[in-house]
C-alpha cells in the first residue's frame, strides 16, 4: 500500500532536474538580470564617486573597482560647493509642495468621488486633461505669473508651481481610491452622529491612507526630480534644487567632473530611495487597490 | 414619543426613476413595522429617506412630531443596522459600538457601561478587542446590532440586517431581534424582501410595489385579507393559486371544477384565488370539491405539497404528510369555501 502510494505520488511530481531547471530558467535568471541591469548604474555611481580624480582618468586602471578609495568629492561637495544649500531647498520644496498637494488632492478626490453636484463628471475630466498638458507648454504662461508676483529666485516659485501638475494626478490616483470605500461605512457614520468633515477624516481618510501615502510618494519624487520648472525659475546659485544645480554648477565649462557629479547623484537619491523602503507595503496596497474588491 | 409618519413622500431619483410613489404610512410608537417587497420596490429607499440618506422629492416624514426633511442624520435620533453591516474596518468592536456615542460626547465612563452592557447583552463580551475582519458573519451582524443598540435611540432603522447570514443563524437572530424590540421598547423599520421575516416580526407588514404602497396591516390581516393580487401572491408559501374564472350569482365557475361562493360578488368575470392550505384531502360531506391530476409531490416532513393540475388550470395543495400519493394519481380535494379570495380582472383588488 505505501509502495503504491509513494509511486503514485512521484508520478505527479515532475523530475527533480526538470523543476529545479525550470525555476531557474523562469525565476532566478531573468531576475538576476532585471537586477544587473537596474543596478549597475548605482554601482557605477558608486564606484566613481569614490576614486580620486587621478584613478579616475588613468586609461590603464579597470573602471570597474576602486584601488584607493577617497572621500574627497563628498568633502567637495559639502564644505566648497552649495550642495547643502540645494539639499536643503530640494528638501523643503518637496515636502511643502507634497503637503499642498495632498491637502487639495484628498480634498478635491474626495468631492468628486463621493458628493453629488452637477458638473462632478466634467471637472473630474477637466482635472485628467490638466494633468496632460505637458510642463514644455506651461512653463511660459507659468514664468510670467512667477515675474508678475515677483518670486523670481524665491523658493515659493517651485513651491507653487509644482502642485499645478501634482494636484491633477493625486487627485485623480484618490478619486479611484476613495471610490473604493464601501459609500455605507461613511453613512452609518453618518446616523452614528457625525458630519460630514467628522466622517470623512475619521473613517475614510484613514481606510484610504495606503492611497494618500501612495499619492504622497508619487507627489514627493516628482517634485524631488523635477527638473524644468525648477531651471527655469531659479538663476541664483543659492536658491537651486539638487537637480539643476548639479547640472548647472559641477559640469564647468565642457569639464565634466565626475567624481563630483556621482557623489551628487548618489546623494540626491538616497532620500527617496530610504522614502520608498519604508511605506513599500502601504505602496504596493495603494497601487493594487480596487483591483480585486474587499 | 417616537411614532414616525410619511406623509405623501415621493422620490424621484436623476433620470425621472419613480423610487417611492405618495406613500403616506403612519408607524406607532414601539411598533415593530416591515416594509417589505421585491428588490426595486422602493422599500429601501423609503427607509433610506427616514435616515436622512436621501433628500425626500416631495411630501414630509415626521419622527415623533418634528418634521425631518432637512435635519441631517446625526439629528434624529436614529440607528441604522446595514444589510453589509458598514463595520469600521479600522477600529475595534469596542470603538465601533463607542463611536456613534464618541461623537455625540457622550462621558467616557458613560459610553463604558453602554457598551459593556450591549455587549454583555449580546454575547460580545470577548470580542471587543478584536476588529471585524476577525469575526463571522453572526458576530459581525451582532455588533452592528450593538452599535445600535448603545445610542438607546428611539427609532432602530434595519436594512435586510438578516440576508448575509445562513438559514440557521438567521432564524437564531430573528427570534433574538424580537426579543430586543421588546426589551429596549423602541421603535423598529424592518426593511426586508422575505415574506417569512415580514411574517414573523413584523407587529404590522407594509407590502411594496414598484414604489407604490399596496396594503398596511398585521401579518393575519394580511394573510387572510389581502387587498389585491399582488399582495396575495406575495406573501405565503407556495404561493396562492390564480384561476381565470365566470361568476354566475353565487357560482363560480373554473375550467375544471364548481364552486359556490358565501355571497355574490356582482361580478362576470374574475380571477381566483385559493391558498394552498384551503385544499384539503378530507371533503367534508355536501362539500364543494375537485379532482387533482397530480404531477409533483414535495415531501418536507411536516407538510406535503402537491402540484397538478384541474381542468387547464395548475394547482398546488397543501395536504397530509401521511397521505400516500404518486404522481399520475387523482385526488379529490375539498376546499373550504369561506377562505376564498375573488379579483377583479383589470384592477386585480380584491372583491371577496
Amino acid at each position: 500500500m505505501a509502495v503504491a502510494a509513494r509511486s503514485r505520488q512521484t508520478k505527479t511530481e515532475k523530475p527533480i532536474w526538470d523543476r529545479t531547471a525550470g525555476r531557474w530558467i523562469r525565476i532566478y535568471i531573468p531576475l538576476f538580470l532585471f537586477i544587473l541591469i537596474t543596478l549597475f548604474p548605482f554601482y557605477w555611481m558608486i564606484v566613481t564617486s569614490f576614486k580620486s580624480d587621478q584613478e579616475l582618468l588613468d586609461q590603464n586602471a579597470n573602471p570597474m573597482f576602486v584601488v584607493v578609495p577617497t572621500l574627497h568629492h563628498y568633502q567637495f561637495l559639502f564644505f566648497e560647493s552649495h550642495f547643502a544649500q540645494w539639499l536643503l531647498n530640494t528638501t523643503i520644496i518637496a515636502f511643502a509642495s507634497t503637503g499642498i498637494s495632498l491637502f487639495c488632492s484628498v480634498l478635491a478626490g474626495y468631492a468628486l468621488a463621493r458628493l453629488r453636484f452637477k458638473g462632478a463628471n466634467s471637472i473630474g475630466w477637466g482635472i485628467f486633461i490638466t494633468y496632460l498638458v505637458p510642463p514644455t507648454l506651461l512653463f511660459l504662461p507659468l514664468a510670467l505669473l512667477i515675474k508678475t508676483f515677483h518670486l523670481f529666485n524665491n523658493l515659493f516659485a517651485l513651491i507653487l508651481t509644482y502642485p499645478t501638475f501634482l494636484i491633477p494626478f493625486c487627485t485623480w490616483l484618490l478619486i479611484g481610491y476613495f471610490k473604493s470605500i464601501p459609500r455605507e461605512l461613511e453613512e452609518s457614520a453618518l446616523v452614528d452622529g457625525a458630519t460630514r468633515l467628522q466622517a470623512m477624516f475619521r473613517i475614510v481618510v484613514p481606510l484610504a491612507l495606503p492611497g494618500i501615502l501612495s499619492a504622497g510618494m508619487f507627489a514627493f519624487t516628482l517634485s524631488w526630480g523635477e527638473f524644468l520648472y525648477a531651471l527655469i525659475f531659479m538663476n541664483d546659485t543659492q536658491t537651486k534644487t539638487l537637480p539643476v544645480g548639479i547640472v548647472q554648477e559641477l559640469i564647468r565649462g565642457d569639464d565634466f567632473f565626475w567624481g563630483q557629479l556621482m557623489a551628487a547623484a548618489l546623494l540626491a537619491s538616497i532620500p527617496v530611495a530610504l522614502l520608498y523602503s519604508f511605506f513599500v507595503d502601504y505602496f504596493v496596497a495603494g497601487m493594487t487597490a480596487g483591483a480585486v474588491k474587499g | 414619543m417616537a411614532s414616525v409618519s410619511y406623509e405623501n413622500v415621493t422620490k424621484r431619483f436623476a433620470g425621472d426613476t419613480l423610487a417611492v410613489n405618495n406613500l403616506s404610512l403612519d408607524v406607532k410608537d414601539t411598533e415593530f413595522m416591515v416594509l417589505v417587497g421585491p428588490s426595486g420596490c422602493g422599500k429601501s429607499t423609503a427607509l433610506r429617506m427616514l435616515a436622512g440618506l436621501e433628500d425626500i422629492t416631495e411630501g414630509e416624514i415626521k419622527i415623533g412630531d418634528k418634521v425631518v426633511n432637512d435635519m441631517p442624520p446625526r439629528d434624529r435620533d436614529i440607528a441604522m443596522v446595514f444589510q453589509s453591516y458598514a463595520l469600521y474596518p479600522h477600529m475595534s468592536v469596542y470603538d465601533n459600538m463607542a463611536f456613534g456615542l464618541k461623537m455625540r460626547g457622550t462621558p467616557k465612563a458613560e459610553i463604558e457601561r453602554r457598551v459593556t452592557n450591549a455587549a454583555e447583552i449580546l454575547e460580545l463580551g470577548p470580542l471587543l478587542k478584536r476588529k471585524p475582519r476577525q469575526l463571522s458573519g453572526g458576530q459581525r451582524q451582532r455588533v452592528a446590532l450593538g452599535r445600535a443598540i448603545v445610542r438607546e435611540p428611539q427609532v432602530f432603522l434595519l436594512d435586510e440586517p438578516l440576508s448575509n447570514l445562513d438559514a440557521k443563524l438567521r432564524i437564531q437572530t430573528r427570534i433574538e431581534l424580537q426579543k430586543q424590540h421588546r426589551a429596549l421598547h423602541a421603535t423598529f423599520i424592518y426593511v426586508t424582501h422575505d415574506q417569512v421575516e415580514a411574517m414573523t416580526m413584523g407587529d404590522r407588514i407594509a407590502v411594496m410595489r414598484d414604489g407604490i404602497l399596496q396594503q398596511v396591516a398585521p401579518p393575519r390581516e394580511i394573510y387572510d385579507n389581502p387587498a389585491n393580487m399582488y399582495v396575495a401572491g406575495f406573501i405565503g408559501s407556495p404561493t396562492m393559486n390564480f384561476i381565470p374564472a365566470t361568476v354566475q350569482g353565487t357560482t363560480v365557475k373554473a375550467s375544471g371544477f364548481e364552486l359556490e361562493l358565501p355571497r355574490a360578488p356582482g361580478v362576470e368575470k374574475g380571477t381566483l384565488g385559493i391558498r394552498p392550505e384551503a385544499l384539503t384531502e378530507r371533503p367534508k360531506e355536501g362539500h364543494a370539491g375537485l379532482d387533482l391530476k397530480v404531477e409533483v409531490v414535495e415531501i418536507l416532513g411536516s407538510d406535503q405539497f402537491l402540484y397538478g393540475t384541474v381542468g387547464a388550470d395548475a394547482i398546488t395543495a397543501r395536504v397530509d404528510p401521511n397521505l400516500k400519493v404518486e404522481p399520475g394519481d387523482r385526488v379529490r380535494l375539498g376546499v373550504d369555501t369561506r377562505r376564498l379570495h375573488l379579483f377583479d380582472l383589470e384592477t386585480e383588488k380584491a372583491i371577496l
